[in-house]
């Protein structure tokens, strides 16, 4: 890739880095470049190279150094003093936030250096919109050697060897799932790659499909190659346009190298690839409700047997894989499915690709090894709790999954483990959460998603997450019942039971779990009408500490509800109107010295004791 | 309408599994699906319109009402709602007077909010028209609205 000695600037052009500035700090570089006379310098554009809360990142290779937050002013000082002088610009390191010192290169940070990366080894290092930098980087070339030496029953045999397991949640073995509709006769097959991902709180498929989309593609024509299937669809959902943008770049050029279309590679075998953009339905991640969307219906599961690889798109067999598990299998068939069985556990081999978001020092994409403690993803790539806060729990799953407390932080993750634990691999969102988090609103924010998104053919899956809903909301706003603990578990158990598919079967998880390991906070809620995490706003109330209010009066400046009494001049104190205020919180957020103090008294009989509560 | 509709089933062949694609590209073009429209695509692709109609509802991303010149969209993520996505959709609902799923009088601004975008790790953040802005606060939603609204009225100025 590039000369060797010769300098080439890398600029991350993932959704996370160009939501941060990172187009216009592109073009600022290029010109920076041009105006210096700098003719030795090549400018690369990438997708996501994973650390994207840094955005806009900037990298120069060969050096590996490596800078975050740059914004359009500071592309000046990389060109005169990194480019042009040789000294690297030091204010634009990443500084560890344990120690606060500046690190230099990308593979010294400890983001970077604890995690082992197969699957998105080449993101944010080749430009997804440029073939021959995939072909380079060693992409295409597993399909040839397929077409030539591998009849398609020994890449099966090979993809079963590796014990590669489905990437998209359910982790059922992909050689298996391969080999049931290899051995079905068809005048058609269909190869669909599942790029679905409606878990909010997960962007795993969306990097991968917009840094490499040409490793994705791979895997769907070797994949195509072994089922017999000579169509595939990606279905993607419609939120990512980049993603969308870059896989028809793709697939345009992959068609013009003779790598998709009549006799890709110039073997006997034919295969093209349409996208299909989603519309906006959770449930069309499900695999029935997906080709019920293609087939240009309603996105409904159906019921099963048959199964897709027997009776999928069209009446026809077909296989459906997640993104990840397709981008995982050339690098299989390139390094051997003994070297891939190697990594990771023994029931789950491979590694692991993590959205790793919420209250974590470093948000971003991950990979490690199957296996891989959850203590060592959140604290050490992860960098521990943002602001100094306290680790309360983990969500892995999505809406489907569960929320683990600091017990489980030395599990190791793999399928099994976390299925035990109560929550499930999920596609890979991991949402990391302090003590701010209140559990009993997270369930109902999982719950009032999955009432949403439920199609409705189940009713026990479109009234029990209603009524589960419901009974959330009230535990939220104060009018829980003693019995609505009991009521919730009784729902629970009749929706996982009675729904047809995986949205029904494990919407209550975020509630199971939470009422399991966080109870306490469920009974301080219907109990005392208090919450202890001081986020349900109908049970807060604020007041000013009038020993640390400096008489500024932002806060009356700011509150919508015009809900502050207090002069600045007069030296009125200042004093919110508990009847007027709307608990908005803009007070508390404003303050310069913190002197509004935000407080869940809840309902105590004695008077002492709530004022005890508050403070 | 009738000729951005042709226009649009000039790159169809007008079958069933087509009728995704065909809202899609046709909101696309008129901004949101007018019955009318929906009815000229049952009878292109030979759908009766219930059927289109039955889709189109089945879909969040369709609409059946035109949004506002500056489409406001707040993700309400796993990660959004844990960095506190709900006081920004408070917020935003004050800032410009109304509530989601609504638009302003002056037909500038509308709001929705989206089940997640996938910029977690730059959580909470909101979407004008296809900008995303991210690590927002309250105050930061304000100055993005703002520049929004700002950018209204020049255009507005100009064009007298």
């Amino acid at each position: 890739m590039g000369n060797k000695g010769r300098k080439t600037i890398i600029v991350c052009q993932g959704t996370g880095c160009v939501s941060s500035g990172a187009t216009p700090t592109y073009k600022a570089l290029e010109e920076g470049i041009r105006k210096a006379g700098l003719t030795d310098i090549q400018m690369k554009l990438t997708g996501c190279h994973g650390f994207c809360q840094r955005g806009p990142i900037v990298i120069i290779e060969p050096d590996g150094v490596f800078y975050s937050g740059v914004q359009e002013k500071n592309c000046e000082e990389i060109v005169e003093s990194h480019l042009k002088n040789g000294q690297p610009v030091e204010g634009l390191f990443y500084k560890d936030p344990a120690t606060g010192q500046p690190i230099a290169t990308y593979g010294e940070i400890p983001f970077y250096a604890n995690q082992e990366r197969i699957v998105l080894a080449r993101c944010g290092h080749i430009n997804p919109e440029v073939i021959e930098d995939s072909i380079d980087s060693g992409i295409y070339r597993a399909a040839p050697r397929v077409f030539w030496e591998m009849p398609p029953a020994a890449v099966i045999e090979e993809i079963k060897k590796a014990g590669l397991r489905g990437r998209g949640g359910a982790g059922f073995p992909t050689g298996v799932k391969w080999g049931f509709c290899a051995n079905v006769e068809a005048d058609q097959k269909y190869i669909i790659c599942n790029a679905d991902e409606g878990d909010p709180g997960a962007f795993m498929d969306r990097s991968i499909l917009e840094a490499t989309p040409h490793q994705v593609i791979e895997g769907m024509i070797i994949a195509g190659y072994a089922i017999g299937a000579t169509k595939g669809y990606i279905y993607a959902r419609a939120e990512y346009p980049l993603a969308i943008k870059r896989l028809g770049i793709a697939i345009e050029q992959a068609r013009e190298k003779g790598f998709l279309g009549r006799r890709v590679f110039g073997s006997e075998f034919d295969f093209d690839i349409t996208i299909f953009q989603g519309a906006g339905a959770f449930v069309c991640g499900e695999e029935t409700a997906l080709i019920g969307s293609i087939e240009g219906g309603r996105g409904m599961p159906r019921t099963r047997p048959p199964f897709p690889a027997v009776k999928g798109l069209w009446g026809r067999p077909t296989v459906i894989n997640n993104v990840k598990t397709l981008a995982t299998v050339p690098e299989i068939i390139n390094r051997g499915a003994e070297w891939f069985a190697g990594i990771g556990t023994e029931k789950s081999p491979g590694t692991a690709v993590f959205a790793l978001t919420g209250k974590v020092a470093n948000c971003g994409l991950i990979e490690v090894p199957m296996g891989t403690p959850l203590r060592k993803i959140i604290f050490d790539i992860g960098g521990g709790i943002v602001d100094g806060g306290r680790f309360k729990a983990v969500q892995t799953g999505g809406p489907s999954g569960g929320c683990l407390p600091e017990e489980f932080l030395d599990t190791p993750v793999d399928f099994e483990n976390l299925a035990k634990a109560g929550s499930i691999m999920g596609s890979g969102g991991m949402v990391v959460m302090d003590e701010s988090t209140c559990m009993v609103d997270l369930a109902r924010y999982f719950l009032d998603f999955t009432q949403k998104e439920s199609c409705g053919k189940c009713v026990p899956c479109r009234m029990g997450t209603k009524h589960m809903l419901e009974i959330l909301e009230d535990i939220c706003e104060g009018r829980g019942e003693p019995d609505d603990l009991s009521k919730l578990m009784e729902l629970a158990d009749a929706v996982k039971e009675g729904s047809l598919c995986g949205l029904g079967q494990t919407a209550p998880n975020p509630v199971i779990t939470t009422m399991k390991y966080f109870r306490h906070e469920y009974e301080a809620h219907v109990h005392e009408k208090r919450c202890p995490a001081l986020k349900c706003k109908a049970m807060l109330q604020y007041h000013v500490n009038q020993d640390a209010c400096k008489f500024c009066g932002t806060c009356k400046k700011n509150c919508p509800a015009d809900a502050i009494r207090g002069d600045k001049k007069k030296k009125i104190p200042f004093e919110i109107d508990v009847d007027k205020c709307i608990r908005c919180g803009m007070c508390h957020t404003v303050c310069p010295v913190g002197a509004v103090v935000k407080t869940s008294p809840g309902i105590v009989n004695d008077h002492e004791e709530a004022t005890e509560a508050a403070n | 309408m009738e000729e951005q509709l042709s226009a649009i089933f000039a790159r169809f062949r007008g079958t069933v599994g087509e009728v995704i694609p065909l809202l899609q590209k046709t909101q696309e073009e008129l901004g949101f699906l007018p019955e009318e429209a929906m009815r000229r695509i049952g009878d292109f692709a030979g759908v009766p319109f219930s059927k289109v109609y039955g889709v189109a509802t089945f879909y969040t991303m369709f609409r059946f009402t035109p949004v506002g010149k500056y489409h406001v969209c707040v993700c309400r993520g796993t990660a959004c709602h844990v960095r506190g996505a709900d006081q920004i959709l408070e917020h935003v609902e004050r800032e410009l007077g109304i509530s989601e799923n609504e638009t302003t009088g002056d037909g500038e601004f509308s709001l929705e909010t989206v089940a997640c975008i996938g910029c977690c790790a730059l959580a909470p953040c909101i979407t004008v028209n296809s900008d995303v802005h991210g690590r927002l606060t309250s105050k930061k939603a304000s100055q993005v609205l703002r520049k929004a609204r700002g950018a209204a009225l020049k255009e507005e100025e100009d064009g007298k």
